[in-house]
């Protein structure tokens, strides 16, 4: 009887076991090394450390390849996984204007110095399937350049000596970190940003497409966009310096936004911002209009009710770790709260029968 | 034993939990915020209960774990396991041997003593969340003791249904003071909020922590001319032929038979040792 099965224990484990070896998949074809994900998944990957907040490509591959290929899975085992290690300290901000571009383009400006670089890009690439790599996917070495020496400056700051576009104000405060400390709201711009790259690439997706669309329009052009790599640098209280202890992949977008003035402000350019672990542009490009569209009321800008400018809303849901974890809980047994709601329902039902019946008498 | 510290969580975050702990129980019902940690099983599936029986067990502890009434539901097993993995105590099904039982929608039918520490996993800790989705507003009315709406609410229930449409997460006022979200236990189990152990109530998701010391009244909102009423299935367990437990109803054919069966599957068993014999029962008594 249903009742009295004593197989929980059982049905997990072997639950389990199935799912190795679904994961596994046909034992003809060879297995997926890590490395392999690491190199040839990239992208996966680079999504991975992002929303998973751990810059370790190794460990991101593993979390996929454990995941069977469920990025918010592998997401999930890298967040449960960074929050077991120690904190040795907190890194200096590292300087992106310093960053050894792949890529770097601007939309506003023909030519800037440093150039437009399009880097590895899917851009104009045309999205026919490429049968070829079906069979066998070698390439010939692609053609090479001398690399760029000298820094690339930021193209804002060339508006910025024009003093046309609003200037971010200078803060020496540590910023917040909402991994730990319990979220409140107003959230400040810190907790925002930190909340907006590792949320969830779709929603954030889909914020930003909302504010293109309207809700809350905001008429972003794309400054610029670069990704490279940049060094990490940590002050070591022992020696009484900063010493570099590696380098990160990183994508950066500022969005130089229209805007006409407000109750407080002048006319002038206004920014959005973007800045997210690994070749991430969607999300850095989406995030960076979510950032402007959640900044309206420093700008002294009206709250037109769109969702992209609420921050409890979107603080709240952007988060695919949270998200997945409270909506598939559903799952999980519910039979005596369902229990209550049947006995409810079946009593109000008799009840406005009775009282139908009774009127029907009368 | 394993490479983790003793139940899983570093001593940092534990005391942090700590803290918020005893906050929780200085101010009955309040909500404390928590800098909840990522666990290893995903938020909505018991990450607060977890933290907080995490911060609570100490290797002397017997622990117990039930969902649904139950030690043997799935995931009362898999975080009864994690425990057992983590922080090597001794777990146990019976209700009266356990020092700390962690529990998702219910309230063991046994009273518990002040020897013990009953830990909710509770998914949306604020009551008026469906009334006001605002986390600062609701904070706001918690703070101003402004709860109104909440009776609008069942006030409104009444004008509509006839009753209060509420069958479980029925809200209640804690020391006179704070309306707090039971977690999604059934009303019935509503009377024994009021007891001798400690409650404490985790949500990591919504980050919150808010706890019931022993001993503490603790009101189902209701009005004078519709007093709160706990209900059950309005049947004797099919097993043990308890009248005073809160029944599941299970659907035995197609062709609409069903049981009702004692959903403290420890409670229940208890019984049918001691003899009591249900309508479709066994005799079990040694």
């Amino acid at each position: 009887m249903y009742v009295a099965v004593k197989g929980g224990e059982r049905a997990i484990e072997n639950a389990h076991a199935w799912l190795a070896e679904e994961r596994r998949g046909d034992t003809s074809v060879a297995e997926l090394s890590v490395a392999q994900i690491r190199e040839q998944l990239a992208l996966g990957v680079n999504r991975v450390m992002a929303e998973g907040s751990l810059y370790d490509p190794d460990l991101a591959a593993l979390a996929i390849k454990q995941a069977r290929g469920d990025l918010i899975e592998a997401i999930f085992l890298i967040r449960a996984y960074r929050t077991t290690l120690p904190r040795f300290g907190a890194t200096l901000p590292v300087e992106t204007g310093k960053m050894a571009c792949d890529r770097r383009i601007s939309a506003t400006f023909k030519d800037a110095p440093g150039g437009q670089v399009l880097g590895p890009t899917f851009d104009y690439t045309h999205r026919l399937l490429d049968f070829k790599l079906a069979a066998e996917g070698e390439v010939a070495e692609a053609p090479r350049a001398e690399p760029r020496e000298e820094a690339t400056p930021h193209i804002t700051e060339f508006l910025q000596g024009e003093d046309i576009i609003q200037r971010e104000p200078e803060s020496e405060a540590v910023p917040g970190d909402l991994t730990r400390q319990p979220m409140s709201f107003p959230a400040g711009r810190d907790i925002r940003l930190q909340s907006l790259t590792r949320g969830d690439e779709g929603f954030i997706l889909g914020m930003a497409y909302s504010t293109q669309r309207g809700y809350a329009r905001n008429h972003a052009f794309v400054g610029e966009l670069r990704i490279g790599t940049v060094a990490v640098e940590l002050d070591v209280p022992e020696l009484g310096f900063a010493i570099e202890i590696g380098e990160v992949e990183l994508t950066e977008c500022e969005t130089v936004n229209q805007f006409k003035g407000s109750k407080t402000e002048p006319p002038q350019f206004t920014r959005g911002y973007g800045l997210v672990f690994g070749q991430t542009e969607r999300k850095a490009i989406a995030m960076a209009l979510v950032d402007r569209a959640l900044r309206w009321r420093e700008l002294g800008e009206d709250f037109l009710g769109a969702a992209a400018q609420d921050e409890e809303f979107v603080l709240s849901h952007s988060d695919n770790i949270q998200a997945t974890g409270f909506l598939e809980h559903i799952k999980l047994p519910h039979y005596v709260d369902f229990q209550s709601e049947l006995e409810l329902v079946r009593k109000l039902r008799r009840e406005a029968g009775e009282d139908e019946a009774r009127e029907a008498a009368e | 034993m394993s490479d983790y510290n003793f139940a899983y969580l570093d001593e940092q975050t534990k005391r942090m939990i700590r803290r918020a702990i005893l906050k929780g129980l200085a101010v009955p019902g309040y909500q404390v915020p928590f800098a909840s940690r990522e666990m290893p099983m995903p938020y909505g599936w018991g990450t607060g209960g977890v933290q907080v029986s995490a911060a609570a067990l100490t290797p002397e502890d017997t622990f117990k774990v039930i969902d649904q009434g139950s030690d043997d539901t799935t995931n009362a097993v898999s975080i009864r396991k994690f425990f057992e993995k983590t922080a090597g105590v001794a777990v146990t099904e019976e209700t009266e041997k356990a020092t700390v039982i962690q529990t998702r929608h219910r309230i063991p039918e046994a009273a518990l003593t002040e020897d013990q520490i009953l830990v909710y996993q509770v998914p949306i800790p604020e009551p008026l969340r469906f009334l006001e989705p605002r986390e600062t507003e609701t904070r706001k009315m918690h703070s101003l003791e402004e709860y109104g709406l909440m009776h609008v609410k069942l006030y409104e229930d009444i004008s509509q249904h006839g009753a209060i449409a509420t069958s479980y997460a029925y809200p209640v006022k804690v020391a006179d003071r704070y309306v707090m979200d039971p977690s999604p236990i059934p009303k019935f189990d509503n009377p024994k909020l009021e007891m001798a152990a400690i409650q404490l109530f985790g949500a990591g998701r919504e980050q919150r922590i808010y706890a019931v010391p022993p001993y503490t009244p603790v009101v189902s909102l209701d009005f004078e001319d519709y007093p709160f009423e706990a209900t059950k299935a309005d049947h004797p367990c099919d097993l043990c032929g308890a009248e005073d437990s809160y029944l599941d109803e299970v659907i035995l054919d197609d062709a609409g038979n069903r049981m009702f069966v004692c959903s403290d599957s420890d409670y229940c068993r208890c019984r049918r040792e001691a003899g009591h014999v249900g309508r479709l029962g066994v005799e079990t008594a040694a």
